[in-house]
This record gives structure tokens, sequence and C-alpha cells, in this order.
């Protein structure tokens, strides 16, 4: 998905597109979905995992969602700082709480990949350690938004932060990897071993481009939803006056 | 100096309302003008919108040749209805710090202290004077460092008349050597001043 | 020049004053500091192992607690509708109220740091260590923190909310300081994690101000 801001800035285009994209994204999630699953249940057991590497099908495309969805919060916040573009702050503001909940997803799947693998429910690992800080700064950004009254002030508030979340992320990840280093002990299980069979690598891309798609089109309606709710706001607030 | 204050076409929003659009106001070097209208009707934002802190809807507000950064860095006074003085510290640290902040000298926050008739309460904490005193506190930011705009909200209103009139010779000598006076009032000034009504 | 000297000498007085200032997050510090062995037992072993990173979450926390009011009354009062409209770049200004919240802050916390973490269990010869890393951290917690504060200006439940903010931003520097602390108890090399505290901490003096006085614009605006 290539962010195209110049042909979209406008609101009416950007509605004429989305109106048949989202659709179009959601059926093309399905159908991705729908192949990676059956690649993904069709695929032997792992040697060591057994069964339960098929969760790594779910999992890994949530986690690499979430990061995904970050950058495109990151990089709307940008545009609506930058240029005061009412439709970039409808972006950054939908697309926060899809991105909380795949993040909240691959935690959880994680969770439950980690019982059978490690024995326990959570391990701190670099990794699910990353993520789960991740997690807190969707939370902090949808905090943030929620609590300033005003809509403008809330906006450009919450974007300076989405910004400073972005900078800060590749500094967390690199601090989570230096302590996870300093406790070895702690670390069991390394997903960056050895090269992943064709057998599984297939389900995977399939599901990662499937939880894109539907992203997209999770996002397109979140921010239709937006922009209707701004209009009623305005025409409530004409209506009252006259 | 400043010595132009053109504010073309004006409009202003406040939380999605739309306070008024299309106000003109030109003052030159010597000119004040009172503003007035009901509660809420913008006037505070206007004078907030001059000292270049709240945004414009649309518009203009423009100081003559000089950049508009640097009018408000070195050339407006503000005096609000919230006065910024904490009340834990003394009248001195307070006048002292702002007078310095805004580009006076210890010299000059002296000559106010005396002329606001503050020497007295140099020794006193702030939460100890009262509204009045803490006015007179406020205003004396005006004469510590001289700057050419004064924008001032309500300036009279916890002022007694003997005060109010007092208030009014400094303006008019303001006036007088090519200052400019915004002012946000209930009751008239003691001043000539351009009345500009504001409303939606 | 003056003017900014002016300025930190009037934020420095503030933030000891603010809220009972040093007093208070002291007070708290070694409220923390107590309350953990009442939680985790008193053994020794078990004390001794956890005493350095304990003392060093409990001082980031103090320091979260006397963040709440660094913008919120100069906001409230009018003052930063005044400092913002000054010669001094609001940068400037941001930077020096986050430096006049350390020295009345972090300078008092960092001397009872170690002292709390001996008394939880961890060898004195850690103290030195301590003291550097609670001064150094102080400054990385000051001017992040500052963001979450004046970012949540104007909010409901100001406080809370300067902490959900701020919270995750903190992990890189309690893991700096926490791994130096770590490796020194351990016997290991400790430099890296220190300098990397240090490089954390100089990061946040450089940007966090051009965050802090965006936020500011926006709350004022």
């Amino acid at each position: 998905m290539i962010p195209a801001p110049a042909f979209l800035s406008n609101p009416e285009r950007f509605m004429a597109f989305s109106r048949w994209a989202a659709p179009m994204f959601g059926a093309l999630a399905a159908g991705l979905g729908l192949a990676g699953l059956w690649l993904g249940f069709a695929a032997p057991e792992d040697y060591q995992q057994g069964d339960t590497v098929r969760i790594m099908f779910i999992h890994v495309p949530a986690a690499y969602m979430s990061m995904f969805v970050y950058a495109c919060l990151a990089g709307a916040s940008f545009l609506s700082l930058i240029f005061r573009h009412a439709l970039a702050d409808a972006a950054a503001r939908a697309a926060a709480p899809l991105g909380a909940a795949f993040t909240f997803l691959a935690l959880v799947t994680g969770s439950l990949w980690g019982r059978p693998m490690w024995g326990t429910w959570w391990e701190w690992d670099a990794r699910m350690t990353s993520v789960l800080i991740l997690f807190l700064l969707y939370v902090s950004y949808m905090a943030l938004r929620a609590s300033l009254d005003d809509e403008t002030k809330a906006a450009r508030a919450a974007a300076i932060l989405a910004l400073v979340g972005i900078v800060n992320l590749p500094v967390v990840k690199f601090s989570v990897d230096w302590w996870n280093s300093l406790h070895q002990g702690a670390s069991v299980f390394r997903a960056d071993g050895p090269a992943m069979p064709p057998i599984f690598l297939w389900p995977l891309g399939l599901m990662a481009l499937a939880y894109t798609a539907a992203f997209g089109s999770l996002w397109l309606v979140g921010i239709r939803a937006e922009v209707w709710r701004r209009r009623a706001e305005a025409a409530a607030l004409r209506a009252a006056r006259s | 100096m400043i010595a132009d204050l053109e504010i073309g076409n004006l409009a202003l929003r406040r939380g999605g309302r739309l306070l008024f659009q299309g106000l003109e106001l030109r003052l030159k070097a010597g000119e004040a003008a009172a503003l007035t209208g009901r509660n809420g009707a913008g006037k505070t934002s206007l004078l907030r919108a001059i000292a270049g802190l709240v945004g414009l809807e649309a518009g203009t507000i423009g100081f003559g040749d000089l950049d508009p950064v640097l009018a408000r860095s070195d050339h407006i006074h503000l005096v609000g209805h919230q006065d910024g003085q904490k009340p834990a510290r003394t009248v001195r640290e307070e006048l002292d710090f702002w007078t310095l902040w805004t580009g006076g000298t210890s010299a000059s926050a002296e000559m106010a202290a005396r002329a606001f008739e503050l020497t007295p309460l140099l020794d006193l904490e702030v939460r100890r004077l009262s509204a009045g005193q803490r006015r007179r506190l406020a205003l004396a930011r005006l004469l510590a460092a001289p700057r050419g705009l004064w924008l001032l909200d309500e300036p009279l209103s916890p002022l007694d008349a003997d005060w109010r009139a007092r208030f009014g010779a400094m303006m008019a000598q303001h006036l007088a050597g090519g200052g400019m006076i915004v002012a946000a009032v209930h009751d008239p000034l003691p001043i000539p001043a351009k009345a500009l009504e504001i409303s939606a | 020049m003056s003017r900014a000297l002016a300025l930190l000498r009037r934020e420095t007085a503030l933030a000891w004053g603010r809220g009972g200032g040093p007093l208070v997050s002291v007070g708290f510090y070694a409220g923390v500091a107590t309350l953990l062995p009442l939680a985790i037992g008193p053994e020794p072993a078990r004390l001794v192992a956890v005493a350095p990173g304990a003392a060093w979450v409990a001082l980031a926390l103090a320091a979260l607690l006397s963040l709440d009011r660094l913008f919120e009354r100069d906001y409230e009062d009018g003052a930063l509708d005044l400092l913002v409209m000054s010669p001094t770049p609001l940068e400037i200004t941001c930077a020096i109220k986050c430096l006049g919240q350390w020295i009345a802050t972090a300078a008092p916390l960092a001397l009872a740091a170690p002292i709390a973490a001996i008394a939880l269990g961890a060898e004195p010869r850690l103290a030195p260590l301590i003291f550097a890393c609670a001064l150094v951290g102080g400054l990385a917690f000051s001017f992040v923190g500052g963001i979450g504060a004046a970012l949540s200006l104007g909010a409901r439940r100001g406080g809370l909310l300067t902490a959900v903010i701020v919270l995750p931003l903190f992990v890189p520097p309690v893991i700096f300081g926490g791994g130096a602390l770590d490796a020194m108890a351990g016997g290991l090399p400790w430099a890296s994690g220190f300098l990397l505290l240090s490089a954390y901490a100089a990061g946040a003096m450089a940007l966090g101000p051009i965050a802090m006085a965006a936020a500011c614009r926006n709350a004022l605006s």
C-alpha cells in the first residue's frame, strides 16, 4: 500500500475512493486469510513444537502489524502536525485503536504460544517486552486524546506524542535487547535461528498480507466514520446557532 | 519601536465556536482602543491573538514594518486577569523577575515600585496582598520594562477610584510618549480611545 | 544570559517550594523503599538481590511524582503566557524549567538514593555509582517527563495522565541505569550501562525541549 496523501488529501476524493476501496481491501483480506489459514493447517507439524507452531501464523503477522500501524500513526501525525490537515488527523485517530488491537493480539497469542513452548504464560523475552511497551505507547496515545476536551488541541498534542513515541521506539528496542543480553539465562527461544522452511513461509506471508489488507480496510472505514462524525458535529453546531 | 497595529478582516474561533469575523482595527503611535462587548464575546481572545498566543481563523494582524515575532517578544506587554504572580513569592522577587524577563533593569523595577506605591510591600508575600495591590504589582511591569504596545484585560476593575485616576494618568503619559494601548473594558477608559464593540 | 539565569533561579525556587519540593520527593522515595522489604520479606538474601534495582525504580517514580506541576501552575495562573512573550526562545525556557526541577528534586534524591539502597542491603561500594546514576538519570527523567507534563496541560486528571504518558518513555533510562548497577553488583564491567544512560540523558536534553515547547504552544492556543 503506497500512501498517497497528496491525492487523498481532498476529503471528497478520499470519500469517493474509500467507498469502494474499503470493501475491496476487506474482500482481499478474507481471501488471503482463508488461503493462509488453509496452507497453515495443511503444513506439517514442527518436529519440536508440534501442532502449536500454527499459532505462529496468527502471532507473527500481528506482531509485525503492531509496528507497521505505529509507523502509519506516526506518519499521519506528522502530516497533520505540519500541514494541519484534518484528514491526516482523522487517519491518526482511526489508526490508534486498530494498532492497539493488533498489539494486544500479538501479546495474547504470544502468551498462548509461550505456555507450551516455555512452560510459562509470560517470558520477559526481548521481543515480547518490546511489544508490551509498544502497547503501552498506544494506550498513552489514546488516553491523551481522550482526556483533552478541545479537539484541535487534543489532535496536536496526540500528534506530538506519536512523534515522540516513534523517536523513542528504536531506543526502547535497543535498550530492551541490551537488557536481554545482560540476563541471558532468561532468554529461551530465538526465532532468528535456522532459516524457516518454505512450507511455513508461504502461509506466514499470506497471513501477513491478509492482516495488512484487513488493516487497510478497517482503517479506511475508521477514517470514514471519523469524517462523518465531524460533519455531523459541525451540522449540529450550525443548527444550534441558527 | 512599535508604531503600528493593523488588524484586517480578523476571525477567531474558540472551542469550535466562531467568536467574531471581519474585525478591523488600525492603531498608530499615541492611540488607544477600548474593546467592549458582553462576556464571552472574545475580548480576551482578541488580546491573546494580538499577543500571538492563539491562532487566527482568518485575517491578519500586523505591526507595520516590524517583524511579528520580534514585536511579540520585545515590544508587547500583556496584563490579563491571571497575572502569573506566584502567591508564595515576595513582591520584590516577582517584580524583579518579570522586569528582567521583559527587558527592564533593577533600577527601572525600583522606579515602577515607587510609581505604584509598592515599595512598602516589597518584602510581603504575594498572597498577603489585596486584589487592588496585586493588580498594581501586575501593572508595575508596564513601567518597569518599556514596551510600546500595552494589551490590558480589564485593567481597572480591582482598582479603587484614586488608583483608577492615577493609572489613567500613566496611560495618558504612555500614549503621549508614542505608545499604544488596547484594553478590554466594561467601564469607559479615562483616556481618549477608539471604541470597538466585539460581537458575533 | 541574565534573563536565563533569573529564570533558573525562579524555577529552582519554585520547584523547591512546589508542594513541599524535595521533602515530598525524598519522603515518597523513603516510603517506597520502606514498603519494599515489608512486601517481599526481610530475608537479607532476597533483599540484596533486588536492592539496587528497587532503589532505582523507586527513584524513577519519585522523579515522576514531582513532575506533575512543572508547567501546570504557570499554565493556570497565566505565567506561561508571559514566559512565551520574551526574546528567550520557548525551547530554552522549557529546558531551563526542567533544569530547575532537576536541581531542586533530583539532587536531594541522588543524596537519598545510596542511603536507601544500602538500607535495603546493597553493598556500600555501590554508593558512588548509585549517586552518579541518580544524578544523570534524574536529568533524563526531568527532560522526558517534562514532555508528558507539557502534553497533559489542560487535561482532566493531568497528573495520572502524565504518568501514563511518561512511564513507557522511562524504559530506556531505567534499563540502562539498572543494568549498570546490576553489573557492578555482580562484579562485571558497568561502564557501558552508565554511558548509555548518559547518552540517553543528552539526547533527552537536546530533543525534549522541542517537544515541550510545541506542546506548550498548543496548550495555550
